[in-house]
């Protein structure tokens, strides 16, 4: 069910990645007073009625322009898919029903959750990391 | 209008730093999740740098009365650490396990249009969807 294509580790690219990320996350609290929790702006689209429904278009559209743009002016950047079709449909159900559920996924508990020092998002960021490791674990040694 | 801008330029930002940390390739995630010896510790250093940004940037905040273009902050008011944060974490890093795509990664990879990519971004809104219909229409039942 699953490919396995190697990647090299590169720390730089990962901190470059991750100040913008930090930065996006401060940013959006500072002007507009919102926790960039990407499964929870989501949600919002597609679930309710249109209060509140502006700006998370607004942050959805800048989120799907930044892909256009890379490839318009920077180039090609790597999406290589390692699961098959019908697992990638199951995975997808459980990444929005899970993230719903436990109220956020790796950017509003993994990032903004940590950095407000939140016990919940400590105790979800844990545990999403475990059951990720040990699904990876079952998947390609088992 | 300036709201929407500032959301629409925070968006940009966060998919930019997405992309050029390699969070976008699950191949990447897959081998950050993979403690073997071929283990990629990229990821961790993308959290550790949004972090270290934004643990000092929400410390500067809290001295701030209000927002730059809204009244106030909202942040969650949730304190109880209950079954539904820990079962739904355990479902997501299973899913995350199995594609190496969380939310934010999902959005911005399926807009390569790849269809396997758009399939997964599909079914995550439709989980999303499930969660929402399944449990607020009950608790709006119960409330009545």
């Amino acid at each position: 069910m699953m490919n396995w294509t190697v990647t090299t580790f590169d720390p730089w690219a990962g901190l470059a990645g991750g100040v913008f990320i930090g930065t996006a996350v401060v940013l959006l609290l500072f002007s507009i007073g919102k926790i960039a929790g990407i499964s929870g702006i989501v949600a919002g689209i597609f679930n309710q009625k249109s209060i509140e429904l502006h700006w998370r278009l607004a942050f959805l559209a800048g989120l799907i322009l930044s892909p256009i743009l890379y490839r318009a002016f920077i180039g090609e950047f790597a999406v290589i898919v390692q699961t098959e079709t019908l697992w990638m449909v199951i995975a997808g159900l459980l990444v929005g029903f899970g993230t719903r559920l436990g109220s956020g996924c790796t950017s509003g508990h993994g990032v903004a959750g940590l950095a407000r020092l939140s016990p919940r998002s400590l105790v979800a960021t844990l545990i999403f990391m475990v059951t990720a490791v040990a699904t990876v674990s079952v998947i390609r040694y088992l | 209008m300036k709201t929407l801008l500032a959301a629409l330029f925070c968006g940009f930002l966060f998919g930019f730093g997405l992309i050029i940390s390699g969070m976008t390739n699950p191949a990447r995630v897959l081998n950050f999740l993979d403690w073997s010896a071929r283990w990629d510790p990229t990821l961790a250093f993308v959290m550790g740098g949004a972090i270290a940004v934004a643990l000092p940037g929400f410390h500067w905040l809290r001295k701030r009365e209000k927002p730059l273009y809204s009244s106030h902050f909202e942040l969650p008011a949730k304190r109880k650490i209950d079954a539904k944060l820990v079962f739904g974490a355990g479902l997501f890093g299973i899913g995350w396990g199995i594609a190496g795509l969380c939310p934010g990664p999902a959005v911005v990879a399926a807009a390569t249009l790849d269809s396997d990519l758009l399939l997964f971004f599909a079914a995550m809104v439709s989980g999303m969807v499930a969660q929402h219909w399944f449990f607020n229409q009950k608790l709006n039942k119960n409330a009545r």
